[in-house]
């Protein structure tokens, strides 16, 4: 089989065909797409591969039906996965909040590029890091992971579908065109190296199934269609039962209880890497592939004497905010790299409560911001 | 005895929201009729719809139920159906959900032929919202939206379908509530895509703003009732006689390879690929 | 070699430098066991207009994937010379196609001058293993990557039946090196 093997297996590919891998490992067996740069590798390599494992794989008539075909899928049992960029994720807002209100898990993976609209299609941006937390309508939790490595990008994915399947909620997987394309090192793992989660099943009698019985945690049993189970799904406010209901109480009560099933549950979402933050009086935070220059800038200050250190999320969404607000407390400045104007920083802004002197380091034309320019923000913080 | 609903109706859930005089009640008690006719499994049968007041059919209905987003129940259904090509699954959507707002996923699914059995009933207005203009209204009606007459023309959603390559498309009316089953069945029969067009009244939303021509809901289907020429009737009739008629029964029939089945041979290729 | 080696291969969309990074970064990272990158930027054009593939090799973790003070700058347009040589590290080497690029300016790099694509279509036949003469050449004059893990890599990478076209023409960059540095040896004389 392609995706598990009794051995590792070691390639130098992109880390979209990485993506694609890691899908494949974590079990996925459908993907619905439409093709759009810089993401559209991750469908071709499903394409091939998908049917070669018993999955299917459908080419959708746009961006729209792609991710209500992943919905579809997943309710009828199968780890689904669709892929975009930041025009074609936008187009999938709705259905996202589809999949959150319903709690179907899915994974969605955006591949990001320049925006807004068709903006530079083969240039690399991190300016979706609002639009994955916010993007559909509504309250509604979310989880985001952002690799920035070739090797993260399979084992972020596969992290994204235990999530998806443990939490019974959409993941998104946030790559940008560089960590998208770029190609690196894969140690592909062997089956069973990496641990992979189901949904969990009801145990009751069909008969006594509801399909948003919390009686018993958070994140409700979940039965597939055709099982026996007869249940309903509607984007409406439901009950227990899984029914349209518009009493405020009880709606409320599910959004607040939608929200705690994420947000009430970080030590198994949050991850994160750090370097050298144990002494760092100026904190570096940035993500995906400006994380990498923003480690070699950690590098150079030090070279230089200055103690800088890196904090990168690696689960963006839920905001590590209590992690962030420990390490500014001890830091004189931070400094945030953004292929943006200002996203990543505004949530640091907000969790370090202005006690330290915040700036950006931006990048909005397609190019990757240089270890260099980093430097020179963290020397210029050092001497205010 | 008469037929039995209940075995198929959620009867917690009545009553329905659908108003006096609606002609979805008719679709509904037709689809399960034919669902009990065609003897599907009612644990592998997955109805979809999307957004509208037929689209809370499924709610109704003992079957896996998915109630969608406004226009995009075909892609729902086509997710399903790839997911496990055994089970039944059959869509409802009302026309301004079908060929307005989710007219790209109508016409791909058609062309597709992917094994989903399409119920639109089609009343020519968006009801739940209040009665505005829909992709189907015709020229010249009052709606919410049209206050001087309906000046954009309407879609004639079977002959849509037949454009983008349905391999089944029929069409009555909500008068001719025997013919809905029938056709039903049939469409079940064929193996890929296949539409049942069923056009209906909505005479709060839409009678009311025309009442030159309907006074009371039972104008509108007696208009249904007259306006109706069977399909085996139009045979050797001249173009003039059938302006303003509405065919009914099976309008086009020819049967093609079922997207599924089609994948299937994919991934035997793929499968075979591989072990070379 | 030790710390961060820096390799741009500048040109145009069609002439598969994109692939010859691949090539070259997987020679280094699985044949040749050391850590390399390999990033690319293109147009919109699948033929023409601007394409640069970007390697970096070293024995240490690699952070920042782009070249940005590059040890070596390969040039298969005029416009990759101009655009890309002010950022050549100094001591570098400046690789450039002699008929491709006319306009040379001398700096504090070395300039090496072949007939790639020449050689490509008289000695091989066909101008579309460019990309691969280049990358004989790359190697020879540095010794970046092995050549068992070249061949390798190449090997891997080439099309069922293209296997000997592509063997000749990175032999032929190979050559191309040797007979270039005879002549410079020659001239010093």
């Amino acid at each position: 089989m392609t995706e598990q093997r009794e051995t590792r297996r070691i390639r130098f590919i992109q880390g979209n065909e990485a993506c694609a891998e890691g899908a494949l490992y974590a079990g996925c067996r459908f993907f619905a797409g439409y093709p759009i740069t810089p993401s559209s590798e991750i469908a071709e390599v499903l394409g091939e591969k998908l049917p070669r494992l018993g999955g299917r794989f459908i080419q959708m008539e746009d961006e729209i039906a792609a991710m209500a075909a992943v919905i579809g899928a997943s309710l009828a049992g199968v780890k689904s996965l669709t892929a975009t960029s930041g025009p074609g994720f936008s187009l999938k807002q709705e259905n996202i909040g589809y999949a959150c209100i319903t709690e179907v898990p899915c994974v969605i993976v955006n591949v990001q590029r320049g925006g807004p609209s068709t903006g530079l299609p083969t240039g690399p941006a991190q300016a979706d890091i609002l639009q994955t937390r916010w993007g559909t309508h509504g309250d509604h939790p979310i989880i985001v992971v952002t690799p920035s490595t070739v090797a993260e990008m399979f084992t972020e994915t596969v992290r994204a579908f235990n999530l998806s399947e443990k939490f019974r909620t959409p993941v998104v997987v946030l790559a940008d065109e560089i960590v998208g394309h770029m190609r690196e090192k894969l140690v592909v793992p062997a089956t069973g190296e990496i641990e992979i989660l189901g949904r969990a099943k009801p145990a009751c009698d069909p008969s006594e199934y509801r399909p948003y019985d919390v009686s018993r945690g958070d994140v409700p049993p979940m039965a597939n269609f055709g099982e026996g189970y007869r249940f309903h799904v509607t984007g409406l406010s439901h009950d227990a039962t899984g029914f349209p209901t518009s009493d405020a109480a009880t709606v409320h009560a599910d959004q607040v209880r939608m929200t705690r099933k994420i947000y009430g549950r970080l030590e198994e979402i949050e991850k994160s890497e750090e370097t050298e933050t144990g002494d760092a009086e100026i904190l570096l935070v940035a993500i995906g592939s400006t994380a990498r220059s923003a480690r070699s800038a950690v590098r150079l200050a030090r070279e230089r004497g200055l103690r800088a250190g890196l904090f990168r999320p690696i689960t963006l969404w839920p905001f590590p905010d209590a992690r962030v607000r420990d390490l500014a407390k001890k830091a004189l400045a931070v400094v945030v790299p953004e292929m943006n104007l200002g996203q990543l920083a505004l949530e640091v802004e907000r969790v370090a409560h202005c006690d330290v002197p915040i700036t950006g380091v931006h990048s909005a034309g397609g190019e990757a911001i240089s270890p260099a320019q980093i430097l020179a923000a963290v020397e210029k913080a050092v001497v205010r | 005895m008469g037929f039995d609903y209940m075995k198929y109706l959620r009867e917690e859930k009545m009553p329905h929201i659908w108003c006096p005089g609606c002609g979805h009640g008719i679709v509904m008690k037709a689809l399960i009729r034919a669902i009990d006719k065609a003897g599907l499994d009612q644990d592998r049968v997955v109805v979809v719809s999307g957004i509208g007041c037929v689209s809370r059919m499924p709610g109704y209905l003992d079957f896996n139920t998915l109630h969608t987003t406004h226009g995009r129940a075909l892609a729902f259904a086509t997710g399903v159906k790839m997911a496990d090509p055994t089970l039944h699954v059959i869509a409802v959507m009302g026309d301004g959900d079908a060929v307005a707002i989710g007219g790209n996923h109508f016409i791909h699914t058609c062309r597709r032929n992917i094994g989903i059995t399409t119920v639109v009933a089609n009343n020519s207005i968006y009801g739940m919202t209040g009665g505005q203009r829909s992709p189907t209204t015709p020229l010249g009606d009052n709606t919410s939206t049209t206050v001087y007459g309906n000046a954009d023309p309407p879609f004639d959603i079977s002959a849509l379908a037949v454009a983008a390559g349905a391999s089944y498309v029929a069409r009555t009316t909500t008068y001719h509530a025997q013919q809905i089953e029938r056709l039903i069945v049939s469409g079940f029969e064929n193996r890929g895509f296949s539409l049942i067009e069923v056009i209906g009244p909505c005479f709060v939303a839409h009678g009311r703003r025309n009442r030159a021509r309907y006074k009371s809901n039972l104008d509108m289907y007696r208009e249904e009732k007259e306006t109706a020429i069977n399909v085996t009737a139009t045979k050797g009739k001249p173009q003039s006689e059938l302006m303003g008629k509405v065919t009914i029964g099976v309008l086009h029939h020819a049967p093609m390879p079922e997207f599924t089945d089609e994948y299937q041979k994919v991934i035997e290729k793929a499968t075979h690929v591989r072990t070379i | 070699m030790s710390g961060r080696y820096e390799i741009r291969l500048g040109g145009s969309g069609g002439q598969g430098l994109i692939l010859a990074g691949v090539i070259l970064g997987e020679a280094a990272a699985i044949h040749d066991g050391k850590n390399a990158v390999q990033t690319q930027s293109y147009g919109p054009e699948a033929r023409g207009g601007m394409s640069k593939s970007d390697v970096i090799v070293s024995n240490e973790e690699i952070d920042y994937p782009k070249a940005y003070r590059m040890d070596l700058l390969l040039a298969l347009t005029q416009a990759s010379f101009s655009g890309y040589v002010k950022d050549v590290k100094p001591g570098g080497l400046v690789v450039y196609d002699t008929s491709l690029v006319r306009d040379v300016c001398e700096g504090n790099y070395r300039l090496v001058g072949i007939p790639i694509v020449e050689t490509a279509t008289r000695a091989i036949g066909k101008s579309m293993v460019a990309n691969v003469v280049s990358l004989g050449a790359i190697v020879e004059l540095t010794g970046i990557v092995s050549k068992e893990a070249v061949e390798k890599s190449l090997m891997g990478r080439a099309p069922r039946g293209t296997e000997e076209i592509n063997r000749r023409a990175l032999h032929a960059g190979y050559d191309l090196v040797k007979n270039a540095e005879q002549k410079t040896t020659a001239g010093n004389r």
